[in-house]
């Protein structure tokens, strides 16, 4: 038995496990394309901003993006936490309970966030915001380029900030079932497919294959075949973007997505839709709407 | 070709140019549109970002504006040092019908300036004065390109700020470290920046 991990002081956290993946995220760093620097910041926007919003934290706070759970924190001092985005269960101190809700930990308290059983990612807020190195604005870890701070790893000790505004009246805020479809509007590119691909992209209900990360989820299933057979010189692209690439097997960018890409965009998730993409997982099966 | 406004989700347009050079001389009155919170320009696109959907004046605008004349290449010219040992300079040759070192010399010869960046940080696409050295790119992509290497796509010149896939030529390396957190600007290529590059010395 190794010997315990030292205690976090007041204003920290400890990583005792980070789980198979746990970034730090903010609302990323926009505005960089001239650099080739890509946005970032969390894969499901509104799921970060309302973890912060359970912890009274301004919407920009950086929180933990936890990818398939296993993530455990020891707090140094009494901490405010709100676990969002994929709805899972959660162990203080080895009971159980529920995420979407405010958290008191005290010093000393253990929390460890359970393998969703749907979704795949969860947003841990922490009172005071999480602190550290800012890259071109942002502590946003870009899986695509390695800007922002380093995964985490056992051992990490984090910083928590100072308070800023009052805790929510309102500590719970339970979440839905997640929408049954994606919604597309036409991407800029829809005239370079033959017509059977808009009713092919409609009609499909997609697998989401295995190779997914904050770059993109790639999609399985029937082929979209294009009408201009010619290159597409590169052009800019947006989060949400379902771009078909030489193989004819659609993906749908994310957070991470390179700043011009030389493929044709057949269609564009609208924003809540980005934030339901964020949340699949391998095997699920994706159908889109317009 | 006319210009088009394409849609792009939500919070986006396309503006679609007959060229780059037209494209690029967009870019001042994009930005200056109260709607436009970035532009991050293509090979013949500007991606507008928006907060607010563009009014129809806005759209007439940017349909109707003569572009403005290219800069008259004024502003610092980067001088960059290669190594021409790439991996793909005989095939640059024979797709050019040059001699490898007429290759280098097309490559040296001209003032090449950024277009626009993508792809990676601090991966600049360079267009030059001529297309004497336009190739296709590697029909197998390569899984890792060398950091500093320096290739040729179309028309373009660019160089990999670090390891990666890429599907470039590739003709030489540079040592010059073409994105560095630590200065500033982090990226040595800049839209409209121009380039120069020199055989590095023994």
């Amino acid at each position: 038995m190794t010997s315990p991990a030292p205690s976090p002081g007041t204003g920290q956290l400890l990583v005792e496990q980070p789980g198979p993946l746990a970034l730090l995220q903010d609302l990323g760093r926009p505005g960089q394309a001239h650099l080739g620097v890509s946005p970032s910041g969390a894969a499901d926007r509104s799921a970060h901003r309302l973890a912060n919003r359970l912890v009274g934290n301004p919407e920009d706070a950086v929180t933990i993006e936890v990818t398939l759970g296993g993530l455990v924190l020891r707090a140094g001092a009494t901490t405010f936490v709100a676990v969002t985005g994929a709805p899972t269960q959660l162990r203080l101190s080895g009971r159980l309970t529920g995420s979407h809700c405010t958290l008191a930990l005290r010093p000393g308290d253990r929390l460890a966030v359970e393998p969703p059983a749907r979704g795949l990612r969860s947003y841990v807020a922490v009172r005071g915001g999480l602190l550290a190195p800012a890259v071109l604005g942002s502590c946003s870890r870009d899986v695509l380029s390695g800007l922002g701070p380093d995964p985490l790893r056992a051992g990490d000790v984090l910083a928590v900030g100072h308070a800023a505004g009052p805790l929510p009246d309102t500590d719970v805020a339970p979440t839905g079932p997640p929408p049954p479809t994606l919604r597309l509007l036409p991407g800029p590119r829809r005239d370079w497919f033959d017509d059977d691909a808009w009713p092919r992209l409609l009609g499909t209900g997609w697998t989401v294959a295995t190779e997914l990360d904050r770059v993109a989820v790639r999609l399985q299933g029937p082929r979209l075949e294009r009408r201009v057979r010619s290159e597409l010189p590169s052009e800019g692209l947006v989060r949400g973007a379902v771009q078909v690439p030489a193989s004819g097997a659609p993906l749908i960018f994310l957070a991470d997505h390179p700043v011009t890409g030389g493929y044709p965009v057949i269609a564009v998730l609208t924003e809540r839709s980005c934030d339901a993409a964020a949340q699949l997982r391998p095997g699920d099966t994706v159908r889109f709407h317009a | 070709m006319t210009r088009r406004l394409l849609g792009y989700g939500e919070s986006a347009v396309l503006l679609e140019c007959a060229d780059l050079a037209e494209a690029l001389s967009l870019v001042a009155p994009a930005r200056a549109l109260p709607a436009v919170t970035e532009v991050v320009p293509g090979a013949r696109t500007l991606l507008l970002r928006l907060s607010a959907p563009l009014t129809a004046a806005d759209r007439e605008r940017l349909l109707g504006l003569p572009g403005s004349p290219p800069a008259d290449g004024s502003g610092e010219v980067h001088r960059i040092t290669v190594v021409y040992d790439g991996d793909d300079l005989a095939d640059v040759a024979e797709l050019t019908g040059l001699t490898p070192e007429e290759v280098v010399a097309a490559h040296t010869g001209q003032t090449w300036t950024v277009g626009f960046c993508g792809f990676a940080p601090g991966f600049g696409y360079l267009f030059g004065e001529h297309d004497r050295l336009r190739v296709p790119r590697r029909r197998t992509p390569r899984t890792r390109v060398p950091a500093g290497a320096v290739g040729l796509a179309d028309a373009w010149t660019g160089a990999y700020p670090r390891s990666g896939p890429g599907g470039w030529q590739l003709i030489g390396r540079t040592d010059v470290a073409l994105w560095d957190l630590r200065r500033q600007p982090p990226a040595v290529f800049q839209p409209g920046g121009r380039v120069r590059f020199e055989v590095a010395g023994p």
